[in-house]
Formats: C-alpha cells, sequence, structure tokens
C-alpha cells in the first residue's frame, strides 16, 4: 500500500513528538510519528524519577508523566502517532517501508524526521572478555524489565555491579536499589566521584575485564590502579554496563547519511538538516545521550525549518563539516552541530575525559580561528554550549573545521 | 516420538532401543535423521537443554568444499561428500546458504609460492575449478581489502551456511520420523552388556542394542565410560568477532588465509545473517569449558583482521564469543566401530564437521550394518521446510501475504533482527522447543543483534515465559 504524508518523524521520543506537536500545531498539514514499539513516549517512560521539568502548575514529573504529557501534546495538535510500526528501510529518497500487523506500507513524504535515538553499548561491543552467562544487561534491558516483571531476582538478580559514570549509571543503581538488588560496586574508569552514587562503593580508575561464570554470571575481573594492574573479583550475579551510548543510526546510514566521526550520528547543521535534502535528524540520535528536555528542544526547533522546506525554501549547499580531531582518542569526544552553514549556530561539545579550564580551539584547513580558556572544569558526561560566534569566521567555501582542547 | 527435558525416562518396552546417539550436535543428529529412515527404535540423548549447543553452535558457520583437506583422509571423502549432501538437503529445506566463494588472499612471496601447490592439492580432492587471480582482479574483487594483497587462489563453491538450522532441521526431522530425544540427560555410566547395553543417565536408565558416541569434545571421556581409550581430545579455542551488519558491504568473498608454518590463521567471512565475522584464534587449552573470549585474544583478532580489512574496525561488534573444536592430534577424523561392542565412535570432529555431517551420517549407518544391527527397509523422512533465518533470503517482516494471514508476523519485537512475534511463537511451539533465551535466539535471532537486548530483551523474555506457564499449565 502506497500512501503519502507531508511529514513523516520517525521515532516517538521527546524529540520526534516535540517535533511533530510543533509541526502539527504550525499547520505543516498531515504530520504522521511511527514508533516501533507498542507505547510511544521514547526512554523517559522507563524511567520512573523527578528530573524532567515541571508540568503547567509548576509539579515535577517523571519520565513517565514526561512520556505521556507529550504524547498528548503531539495527539492535541493533530498529529498521527502510529505504535508498533516499524519503518524497515528506503525506498527512495523521502519514501521509507513499514511494517506493521496491518500489513506492508510504502509511505512518501515531503520531510523526513529522523527520531530514532541512542542506545547503550552492549558487552559485546565494548570487547568485555570472558564469558557468556546471563546476568548482563544494558540500563535500558535492565529498566524495561523491571517494568515488565516489576523486581524478579531471577530477572535481575541480588548482586549487582554497574560499569560506568555517567547519569545513567546512577539511574541503574537507583532502579536496582529500588528494585531490592544489592549494588557492590560502580566500577568507572574516570576518577570516582563517591559522592554521586550515596553508600554504594566506587571503584574508580577501574575496567571490568572479564566475565565469569556459566549459566548465571558468578562475579566480574576487574583492573584498577595505575595501568590498571591490579586485577581482583566482585562477586555478583548481574552487570549492568551503562552509558557508553551509540546512536540508533540504522536509518540514517541507510539513507546514506555520512556520520560524524565523534558522535556515530548523522551531522546536520544547526537547523538539523542533514546531507540529504528532505532529510532532518534530532535528538538523540545526533550523538548519544542529553536529556530529554534537550531532545525535545531540538524537536521544537526543527519544525522551522521542516515549514520552510514545505514552503518551497532551497535545502542550503555549501556547508562546512565540523569536528573533533581525527585519529586516536583526544581530550575531546564530539562537537555539534556537524555542518556549518550560513546561519551562525552554537556549538555542543562533549569532552572525553575531565579537563581543568581547557583551551578550546577553532581550525580551518590548519589554520587558527580561535582560542579560548574556558573557566572551570569540563566533565565528561555533561555537554558544553558554545555561543555562535565561536564559528564566527568561517568559510563557506573551505574545508573541514576541527575544534581541539588543551590542557 | 517425543522430546523430553524432565521428569524420568521413559521405562519398560520403551526404554529399549535399537540405537541411542549420545550427543546431538550436528553429528549425532545427522545420524539420528538418517537412522529415522529404517524402522528403528532410535533415541537422541543430549546432556544439555538443547540440540547444537556444544562445538556445533560456535563454529565459522562454512560449508566447505574440502578443497584443502589431506587427500586421501577419511575426512577428505566426508567433506566432499557432505558438501554436496547438505547442499541439496539445504536447497530442500529451506537452510540458508550462500555460495559467495571463497578466497586465499597471499600477503607476501611465501604465501604467494603456495598458492599453486593448494590450487594442485585442490585437484587431488576433485576441485579443478579453482584459479589464481592477480592484484589487480584481486582488488577488483574485493576493493576494501588492505594494501599488501599479492595475489589469491579462487576457489568457487565455498559457502556460508546456518549452522543452528542445519542442527535443528536434523533433530526435527528425527523427531518427527519417531526418533526420541532426551535433553538434559547426562550420561553418567555405561555398563555394556549382551543383548543390551545399559545407559545411566541421571534421568534413569535406557537400554539399547547399539550404541553410536557422538559426544563431540567428550568422545574421549565417553569412550572411557565404555572401557577404550584410544584417543585424547584436546580442546582447540577458536574466538571470533561478529561485526555489525553494516560491514557486510565491505567484503564480498569468504577471505580465507593461505595455511603456513606460523598457523592457520584468522579468516573474515560474510554470515548468512549480513553481519561479517573475524576469527578463530586457535589455542590449545586443557580445560573443556574454557569458551570464554580472553583480552589478548580479541585483540589479537583485531590487528589481523585490520590488516585484511582495515574498515572493518570502524564497526561496531555486534557480538563476541568462542566455541572449541574437537583436536586429537590426528590430521582426521577418529570414527571407528567396535563390532563386539555393537558401539561406534564419531570423534576428532573438527571444524569440518558441519559440512561432512550427512556424510558422517551415512558412513556411521554403514558400520552399524557392520556391527550387526539389521536396517530393515527404507522409509521416507517427514517433510520439513525450516523458518529462514537468512538475510538474503525472504523473511516474515516482508511478506504481506503471510502477515495478512496472521498479523503476528508483522509484529516486529526484535528491532535489529526484525524478529516478529510470529516466529517467536512459531518457535516456541515447535517440534523441539528452545530450553532457554539462547536458543529462542538460534532459532529466531532474537536478541542477537547490535543491542543484544537493550531493547527487545524484556519484551522476548516475556514471550518465552508467557508460554513456558502455559506449556506448565497445560500439562
Amino acid at each position: 500500500m502506497n500512501r503519502t504524508v507531508d511529514v513523516l518523524v520517525v521515532g516517538a521520543g521527546p524529540a520526534g513528538l516535540a517535533a511533530a506537536a510543533r509541526l502539527a500545531a504550525a499547520g505543516a498539514g498531515r504530520v504522521e510519528v511511527l514508533e516501533r514499539e507498542l507505547d510511544a513516549g521514547g526512554i523517559p517512560r522507563h524511567c520512573a524519577r523527578p528530573g524532567f521539568g515541571a508540568d503547567a502548575r509548576g509539579r515535577p514529573l517523571d519520565g513517565p508523566g514526561y512520556a505521556r504529557r507529550s504524547v498528548r501534546a503531539a495527539l492535541r495538535a493533530g498529529a498521527t502517532v502510529r505504535t508498533g510500526v516499524s519503518a524497515t528501510g528506503w525506498a527512495g529518497p523521502l519514501t521509507l517501508d513499514v511494517t506493521a500487523p496491518t500489513g506492508l506500507e510504502r509511505v512518501r513524504a515531503r520531510a523526513v524526521v529522523l527520531a530514532t535515538g541512542a542506545r547503550e553499548r552492549p558487552r559485546s561491543a565494548r570487547l568485555v572478555p570472558g564469558s557468556r552467562p546471563a546476568g548482563v544487561l544494558t540500563t535500558g534491558e535492565l529498566q524495561r524489565l523491571v517494568l515488565r516483571f516489576g523486581a524478579r531476582p531471577e530477572h535481575i538478580g541480588r548482586r549487582a555491579v554497574v560499569v560506568g559514570g555517567d547519569p545513567v549509571a546512577r539511574a541503574a543503581v537507583r532502579t536496582l536499589r529500588a528494585a531490592g538488588v544489592e549494588v557492590v560496586a560502580v566500577v568507572t574508569e574516570h576518577p570516582a566521584r563517591r559522592t554521586a552514587f550515596g553508600a554504594v562503593p566506587v571503584l574508580g580508575g577501574a575496567v571490568v575485564s572479564e566475565l565469569l561464570g556459566r549459566g548465571r554470571l558468578t562475579g566480574v575481573a576487574v583492573r584498577s590502579g595505575a595501568g590498571r594492574t591490579t586485577r581482583h573479583t566482585l562477586r555478583c550475579d548481574t552487570v549492568v554496563f551503562t552509558g557508553d551510548w551509540i546512536p540508533d543510526h540504522e536509518l540514517a546510514r541507510a539513507c546514506g547519511l555520512p556520520l560524524a566521526p565523534g558522535t556515530r550520528g548523522p551531522a546536520t547543521d544547526s537547523a538539523f538538516r542533514t546531507a540529504a535534502a528532505g532529510v532532518f535528524a534530532v535528538g538523540n540520535l545526533l550523538r548519544g545521550v542529553e536529556p530529554a528536555v534537550v531532545a525535545a528542544a531540538e524537536g521544537r526547533t526543527v519544525a522551522a525549518a521542516v515549514i520552510g522546506l514545505l514552503e518551497g525554501r532551497p535545502w542550503p549547499e555549501g556547508r562546512v563539516p565540523v569536528g573533533v580531531p581525527a585519529g586516536s582518542v583526544g581530550p575531546l569526544r564530539w562537537v555539534t552541530p556537524g555542518l556549518l552553514g550560513p546561519v551562525a549556530a552554537p556549538l555542543l561539545v562533549r569532552p572525553e575525559r575531565r579537563l581543568v579550564r581547557p583551551v578550546l580551539t577553532v581550525t580551518q584547513d590548519g589554520a587558527p580561528l580561535r582560542r579560548v580558556r574556558l573557566n572551570g572544569a569540563l566533565a565528561p558526561w555533561r555537554s558544553v554550549r558554545l555561543p555562535p560566534w565561536w564559528a564566527h569566521g568561517v568559510d563557506l567555501g573551505g574545508g573541514p573545521v576541527v575544534v581541539g582542547a588543551e590542557e | 516420538m517425543s522430546v523430553t527435558r524432565t521428569g524420568p525416562l521413559p521405562a519398560g518396552a520403551d526404554a529399549t532401543y535399537d540405537v541411542v546417539v549420545v550427543g546431538a550436535g550436528v553429528v549425532g543428529s545427522a545420524i539420528a535423521r538418517t537412522l529415522a529412515r529404517h524402522p528403528l527404535r532410535v533415541a537422541l540423548v543430549e546432556a544439555a537443554n538443547d540440540v547444537g549447543d556444544g562445538t556445533s553452535k560456535a563454529n565459522t558457520a562454512i560449508l566447505h568444499t574440502g578443497f584443502d583437506a589431506l587427500p586421501g583422509t577419511l575426512e577428505a571423502r566426508l567433506v566432499r561428500e557432505g558438501y554436496h549432501l547438505l547442499s541439496a538437503y539445504a536447497q530442500e529445506t529451506g537452510i540458508p546458504v550462500e555460495p559467495l566463494g571463497a578466497l586465499l588472499v597471499a600477503w607476501d612471496e611465501q604465501q604467494r609460492a603456495a598458492l599453486p601447490r593448494l590450487a594442485e592439492k585442490a585437484q587431488r580432492n576433485g576441485h579443478r575449478t579453482t584459479g589464481l587471480l592477480t592484484a589487480a582482479e584481486l582488488r577488483s574483487r574485493e576493493p576494501h581489502l588492505g594494501p599488501g594483497a599479492l595475489a589469491a587462489l579462487e576457489v568457487p563453491g565455498e559457502s556460508v551456511i546456518c549452522p543452528w538450522t542445519t542442527t535443528l532441521a536434523y533433530a526435527t526431522q528425527a523427531v518427527r520420523s519417531g526418533v526420541d530425544l532426551h535433553l538434559d540427560c547426562r550420561v553418567e555410566k555405561v555398563r555394556p552388556g549382551d543383548p543390551y547395553h545399559r545407559l545411566v543417565t541421571r534421568r534413569g536408565v535406557l537400554r539399547t542394542r547399539h550404541l553410536v558416541n557422538a559426544c563431540g569434545l567428550h568422545a574421549d571421556a565417553f569412550d572411557a565410560l565404555v572401557g577404550r581409550e584410544d584417543f585424547t581430545v584436546t580442546p582447540r579455542r577458536g574466538q571470533l568477532l561478529v561485526f555489525d551488519k553494516f560491514a557486510r558491504d565491505l567484503v564480498r568473498h569468504i577471505l580465507l588465509p593461505v595455511p603456513g608454518p606460523l598457523g592457520k590463521g584468522v579468516l573474515i567471512a560474510p554470515t548468512v545473517y549480513g553481519n561479517v565475522m573475524l576469527g578463530p584464534t586457535a589455542e590449545d587449552l586443557d580445560d573443556k569449558t574454557a569458551t570464554g573470549t580472553t583480552a589478548e585474544g580479541l585483540a589479537g583478532l583485531r590487528e589481523q583482521g585490520g590488516r585484511i580489512l582495515p574498515a572493518l574496525l570502524d564497526e561496531e561488534v555486534t557480538a563476541v564469543y568462542a566455541g572449541l573444536r574437537a583436536a586429537t592430534g590426528q590430521e582426521d577424523y577418529r570414527i571407528a566401530a567396535h563390532p563386539g561392542l555393537r558401539y561406534v565412535t564419531v570423534g576428532g570432529i573438527r571444524s569440518t564437521g558441519l559440512t561432512a555431517s550427512l556424510a558422517i551420517a551415512e558412513h556411521v549407518r554403514g558400520l552399524l550394518a557392520d556391527c550387526g544391527l539389521g536396517l530393515g527397509p527404507e522409509r521416507p523422512l517427514a517433510r520439513l521446510r525450516m523458518p529462514n533465518l537468512g538475510e538474503a533470503f525472504p523473511r516474515p517482516y516482508r511478506d504481506a501475504r503471510l502477515i495478512a494471514r496472521d498479523p503476528e508476523f508483522g509484529a516486529i519485537v526484535c528491532h535489529c533482527e526484525r524478529v516478529t512475534r510470529g516466529e517467536i511463537r512459531a518457535a516456541l511451539t515447535s517440534t523441539i522447543p528452545p530450553g532457554g533465551l539462547d536458543g529462542l535466539r538460534r532459532r529466531t535471532r532474537a536478541r542477537g543483534g547490535r543491542c543484544q537486548g537493550h531493547s527487545c530483551g524484556a519484551e522476548v523474555r516475556a514471550l518465552f515465559e508467557e508460554h513456558a506457564e502455559h506449556r506448565e499449565g497445560t500439562r
């Protein structure tokens, strides 16, 4: 079956729903959101904790509340939200193949907004050696298990080790403890921040070097200390690998969109236009994790550019790629947006590790454009937002722009 | 016909078999299937809770032509015959196979000099279609190869195959044709006797006139149970990396190393699931349960893989695993009949065992007849069509007519591998239902994709448990 809509949004998480709500309200025509899961709302559905802004009366929202509100807002604005519907590939530049229990469809759109989100790298992608027992989870799977089954030790164990130091590691610890699971330790390769995890011991500067046990996990080997030469074993029946985000970029790559090397998400300009005319990308698809409210703000921002396209504004050309230095791991992990156009844009910069008063640099074709010392410290679990003037002076006919850092 | 996992084994007259095959790997299952063509009472007995749960599940998944076997060996003959038998069987039953052809890539002068000798050896093994490729020809066939590839030997016919479906197909067809499959049923003692051997298992005693040892890594230990000590199995570990489907476009053939004095080296091959595999390592161990991976092993694979196909390392790794093959210190299979004991040992079946499985089964059938087993007339096996797990063949999520008939086949549960609820339900209600989530993965690919269950793990588990509860309830 072939159909045509005005805007097709892929993914009903915070970014996709916010984009759909704003677009439908702005009269963009038929706005349809595809969600492969059975419920719309995205990751916040699994996060039963405050920290998702406040409702109209100022009461703090938890994740599920925020998700419900986002879905309602999109529907009320007139968008269609279809759940249990998977976009499986492209049949043309702006045409997606779709599988649903109701059958196969080929949906054509005047504009496509990709908002497919991100996932945590599982143990295999992190190349953690050892056996392959049950009890090895990501935060996402842990939260879904608890939501689906409640606290059942056969699923989530009795003694857990959490790997990672980001806020999502805190979320994993919270979920485990709320479910009555003893958290033996948090293992993070970054220097320990003991305060972040309450009573749970934090092993900083340490890595999980091997998983042990057959059938069920019986423990993890940890290396720590200088050169990570000290090895010891933590006894546990569950290990949760947290953070280490990778965009769910399957549709973006299938579309042939170039990825920004640092983020592994599709490169966009400040209006979230990708390299392919008519295709936009927003939210955590761009770089892994930012809070839901940041993703939603991007969803709202993209609406203006989508409407511009629908009204006939041409797709910009002559945009310059911007990124962190290629090759080995440097002090910066990524910078977005990955394309700079004529409209000045703020830059979001994510350090690889803690940086104290670093000097940030912008160069194009090897020529320095800017050097500024930042006050304070940058943390690897938080992005720094640089104002639009950071990119002034970039030659739109020139080569790639590189953002670097010196300590 | 029955499949049991728990409870006591069938007792009385039902518990007397003509043949018991111990070990439900690819070889044991193939033997049981072949015996099912005769009016015999056959049981297939397995210590694990699923078929194909040992060496068979973790191999390189290649259907070999046998071009590089040691000419004149039993292995060479059975691989050559097995290649044709399994190719035809796969066609008939829907086991995914892709005949990509192999390239043996020479990276130095010594390896280049070895290629003509390998072509000659292939010829002696009955393969006359190999051809030598120059560096330029090689480059046009495989544009993503790393710098330094000098030449290659092309071996048409080398194929990739789904190892999981193969074992499951044999066992399923055997069961549907009347074989009893007893899982979770480790044989702890054997009391040889006449006319019956008695097999003492954790779940009771089985009586059988004839006995087949298809215990893979444990073939020597089982031999010892019947009082034979002909060889020792040394587990040789192979660690493997499976790369994301986005790597699939980087490689078009099975890229084999040129065997040399420094060992066999690693290969890079597409999988029928649309991934790219890199491996295996070769480490001789003592521990037959050491299926773990090691930091050194994985680092070494990445280093070697990066030289062969540099762009591979930029792709995500989907899975990491290790398998153990049964090395016996001899460059051949160790298949031996002991007519006095009415006993056949099928040992030393190395990585070629998947390819050779059907020919091994034929060979063993002959040996059992030599041991005095009256086979009786032949009869047709139950018909079989396996669900397709191969990426190159139609999958349910794209089948409009199937979805129209049953909307569950349009409900994708595992998004990375696009496994539908219909497929999961079908696996859970199949002739040999999976004993756990890993077994379900080998039947459907669910939880086997790039997110490894991050998105679908809870839902897949829910389907599995709902079904298990339902089964408990109806028993």
